[in-house]
């Protein structure tokens, strides 16, 4: 196999590279060790930061936020709701900084309107009756997943290639250059070689570990961040607490649900990522002073993700592009067709990706300018199903005889589910629970999957797509995954829906034993 | 609040589910005056399956053939276990007095002489359970020896997949055919719910529709299992009927709960409670209940908000976990819901729940609870009883683990009977 690009890592910086590149015409195969969004992409607040989060901590990252948020609510609406947000503080926060706020904000062009604290409460009920200042910022709510889908998706279709459950295992190096890269999937056991131009690390925390396999020490510093997902949508706007940033003080609505978080809690391995109990106590204790009522709401899950941290040695040594995100051009290294992007935040993933192909292209002496700036993203039809509240709307105005609810709690249709599955298959991925899970809400309502993960797996048996035992392993690891999230949140009415589950999948059908005797 | 609304009994059985419907059963039996207060409670999820014991030691996942030999060996491990406070001979009679109950209320059980059966579940794995329903017994013994079988599912009855337990045995148990059919009167796409179907088979009119739709695909098979739906109150004569139009054995299994299994246990428990003159306060919760030392209980229940009071003499506790609302949770503890008794609990969230969902060894607050003393009676922390005729039973009680050791009915069964044994020494003392 051989490609112009290689790119390695399907978060959103891989995607945006790939689509990119191929809005320039330039052929890239992308591998990704596990899914689509499967590492930080995928589990943070899906915020749009407006940049005022940044605005006294890192002035380039708030203006690069800024532009990169207004552009993006431009060329991929269908992906954002633009729910405006709020920067609140409440009795006991620095007044100092409240005061320096909005010309902090003004000096980074961001626009930020002061209200009174009794009219956002009544924007907001929720609010604390403690506050003392409020202030309107133009932060919206993104859907991670669905971006990632449709970005990939349209990279795709300009002739692009990806391999999911693909992961780079090692370099064939020679004379300085990258000359095969060995891939491994770790699905199938089949191992292959890729020869390519210019290879991209786009592997988010995982580019340390990439780096080494061309025996490059890389300066990445891992951040781990927990958040927790309500069952109802406590507001209509982003709420983000007026401090410095710190742990538990952003609340961001995202369909039907809310997400709060995150913690940061520095970490040296990659190996196991959860959200603890100790995490999930901390965020709903700290976040209550901003919105009293998370102390008694109910949570659905709880997930965390990896923040790369650039450290300290790539920004010094000049490299860096802004506090936010770094380019590395290992050719300063020794090797002359190897990049790696790093750190950055999903608000501004589309600019690292332009700043990575335009030096993709400078190597491989391509001048056809970026487009993404200019060029909507195309929405695809198999990627809108992670929006929550979409399935039941379009379910409810087609009313199509036979296509029967497999997910009660999200109201998936078996429509969805197909069209899921097609997407998938194009990507090169096979439909298990978890992968469909991935790409719609199934599993992400009240029953964490205990009944549509059944439903669904009957489904798929009937319609051939699943043979053997393959259901009862996939739906073992599908609930696995799913309960990572639902160990730090069981009290309360989620605690009673976990022992329904257990009685089901242990009690009747003996999951734990290995299912037969 | 009227005159009507005050109710006097000898005891009060808190809780609808499997312990407090035959902690009720028992009493009655025993001449006791009995209330049982209760809502709908977990009893709709059960799959008919009667577990007594079938997995110990946990951590080595070992299965038993012979049940009573893993509760020996229970009550010798676990010498905390609600069962190392009963004889052999005492689940053993609680075992019977219900099933002869379920008999003469048309639910027939069936199984083997001091052994577990092998039952299918509807993914196709393998469970072994004491006491199967008389509708899924055919299945035991096609299964044992690989018969031709044909599965049946139905066309819109969700979760459950033909194909599926057939693709998931398939080494096991390789002579199977499966047919997908459409239910007759049914709309061919639309959803259909086991109770539904299970109603329309009590008509010997939609049993010949049934029959005639399945017949083409008999072909000499020696068995057909179908999903759960072969009526409700008069199950047995429901797969009688089928089978004698076949000219097969049939059998059901169980679809995804909540399903039928469920249903029939509830009613036939209802049934046979009222016929027993058991005050039933269904879908009713008790809001408050003072305790006199001398005078006994004095309970207000009502199903949104209270409107009645009980004045009982001993109280029965079988309020479940936290399914059933008799444990509940905070971010901090766990709390018994009706009487703040003390909980024996974990020391902290942390510690509630392992990190893998199917770890063997069952999540550690599965064994919270109530601990009592030998009769059953919930105790403070000193270990005295918290009060002379305040009893417990079934999953509320401490030290065990339905789910994973699979003793589910035969702890609700067993402890419910020697609670009532208990409450019936005590009265007498009175």
């Amino acid at each position: 196999m051989e490609t112009q690009v290689l790119i390695i890592g399907g978060g959103i910086t891989g995607v945006g590279l790939a689509r990119d590149l191929a809005l320039r015409g330039i052929h890239s195969v992308l591998v990704e060790r596990r899914d689509i969004a499967a590492g930080a992409s995928g589990a943070n607040h899906g915020l749009l930061h407006s940049g005022a989060r940044y605005v006294r901590s890192d002035p380039t990252a708030a203006a690069e936020c800024r532009e990169e948020s207004a552009l993006l609510k431009r060329m991929a609406g269908h992906c954002i709701e633009d729910t405006g947000g709020l920067f609140v503080a409440v009795e006991g926060d620095d007044e100092a900084y409240v005061a320096d706020f909005p010309s902090l904000c003004a000096r980074c062009g961001i626009a930020c309107k002061p209200i009174c604290a009794a009219e956002a409460r009544e924007l907001e009920p929720v609010l604390s009756e403690r506050l003392i200042a409020a202030f309107q910022v133009p932060d919206a709510s993104v859907d991670p997943f669905h971006l990632c889908l449709d970005t990939l998706s349209e990279a795709l279709e300009l002739g692009s290639r990806v391999m999911l459950h693909t992961r780079a295992a090692g370099f064939d190096r020679d004379s300085g250059r990258i000359r095969r890269i060995r891939l491994i999937n770790d699905e199938t056991g089949a191992e292959s070689w890729m020869t390519a131009d210019l290879v991209v690390n786009a592997a988010g925390a995982w580019a340390r570990d990439v780096a080494a396999l061309a025996g490059i020490e890389m300066d990445l510093l891992y951040s781990k961040g927990s958040l927790l997902i309500t069952d109802q949508r406590l507001t209509q706007r982003v709420i983000n607490r007026l401090r410095p940033a710190s742990d538990a003080d952003i609340l961001v609505p995202g369909g039907t649900v809310s997400i709060l978080g995150t913690t940061s809690i520095p970490i040296d391995s990659l190996d196991r990522i959860v959200p603890t109990v100790s995490e999930s106590d901390h965020i709903v204790a700290t976040a209550s002073a901003m919105v009293p009522s998370l102390k008694t709401t109910r949570y659905i899950r709880a997930y965390a993700g990896v923040r790369p941290l650039v450290g300290s040695r790539s920004i010094d040594d000049g490299r860096a592009l802004s506090r936010g995100f770094a380019l590395l051009d290992h050719a300063n290294d020794g090797i002359e067709n190897f990049v790696s992007i790093i750190g950055g935040k999903l608000t501004t993933y589309r600019l690292m990706a332009e700043k990575t192909a335009d030096l993709v292209c400078q190597r491989l002496g391509v001048d056809r300018p970026g487009l993404t700036a200019v060029k909507a993203l195309k929405p695809f039809a198999a990627n809108r199903w992670t929006a929550a509240g979409l399935s039941p709307k379009l379910w409810m105005k087609a009313k199509a005889s036979g296509d029967l609810l497999l997910c009660e709690c999200e109201m998936v249709p078996a429509s969805a589910i197909d069209a899921v599955i097609d997407g998938i298959h194009e990507q090169g991925g096979s439909p298990s629970l978890y992968a469909i899970g991935r790409r719609s809400r199934v599993g992400k309502g009240t029953c964490q999957g205990a009944f549509c993960g059944l439903r669904i797996n009957a489904y798929l048996y009937d319609q051939g797509r699943l043979e053997g035992r393959q259901g009862l392993t996939d739906l073992r690891s599908f609930l696995s995954a799913r309960w990572r999230g639902m160990r730090p949140i069981l009290w309360g009415t989620a605690l009673l829906q976990e022992e329904l589950q257990e009685a089901v999948h242990c009690g009747y059908l003996g999951l734990e034993l290995g299912g037969r005797r | 609040m009227t005159d009507t609304a005050h109710i006097s009994c000898d005891l009060c059985v808190i809780g609808s589910g499997m312990a407090g419907m035959s902690a009720a059963l028992f009493a009655a039996d025993r001449g006791l005056s009995t209330v049982l207060v209760g809502r709908t409670g977990e009893i709709i999820f059960a799959t008919g399956f009667l577990d007594l014991m079938g997995v110990h030691p946990l951590e080595a996942g070992r299965l038993w053939n012979d049940p009573w030999a893993a509760i020996a060996a229970v009550v010798k491990d676990l010498p905390q276990h609600p069962y190392a406070r009963l004889s052999a001979e005492t689940i053993r009679a609680a075992f019977q007095e219900v099933l002869a109950f379920f008999e003469a209320q048309g639910l027939s059980y069936s199984g083997f002489p001091d052994r577990n059966a092998a039952v299918l579940t509807s993914v196709g794995s393998v469970k072994l359970t004491y006491r199967v329903p008389l509708t899924m017994w055919s299945g035991v013994a096609a299964r044992q020896r690989k018969a031709a079988c044909l599965l049946v599912d139905i066309q819109g009855l969700k979760g459950f997949s033909a194909r599926q337990i057939k693709a998931t045995l398939a080494g096991a148990w390789p002579n199977i055919r499966t047919a997908k059919v459409v239910f007759p009167g049914a709309h061919p796409e639309g959803d259909l719910f086991p109770e539904r179907l299970a109603r329309s088979l009590e008509t010997a009119g939609a049993r010949a529709n049934w029959a005639a739709v399945l017949e083409p695909y008999v072909q000499g098979a020696a068995a057909i299992g179908v999903p759960a739906i072969l009526g409700i109150s008069r199950s047995a004569e429901v797969m009688r009927d089928l089978e004698k139009r076949l000219g097969c054995p049939v059998f059901e299994i169980p679809t995804m709960p909540p399903g039928v299994t469920g249903l029939r246990m509830k009613e036939a428990f209802e049934r046979g409670l009222a016929g027993r003159q058991v005050g039933l306060l269904l879908e009713n919760k008790v809001f408050r209940a003072a305790v006199h030392r001398d005078s006994g209980f004095l309970l207000e229940a009502g199903s949104m908000e209270p409107a009645c009071t009980i004045r009982a003499t001993a109280v029965l506790l079988a309020t479940g976990r936290f399914m059933g609302g008799g444990l509940e949770a905070d971010r901090h503890a766990v709390r018994e819901s009706v009487f703040n008794l003390p909980v024996h609990q974990p020391e902290g969230r942390d510690d509630w729940h392992r990190e893998d969902f199917l770890d063997r060894r069952g999540h550690p607050v599965n064994s919270a609870g109530l601990q009592t003393d030998e009769f059953f009676r919930p105790i403070d922390a000193a270990g005295r009883p918290v009060h002379p005729r305040l009893f417990a039973a079934g999953s509320i009680l401490a030290h065990q683990d339905w789910i994973r050791m699979k003793c589910g009915s035969g702890l609700a069964f067993a402890t419910a009977y020697a609670a009532v044994e208990s409450v019936r020494a005590e009265l007498q003392k009175g």
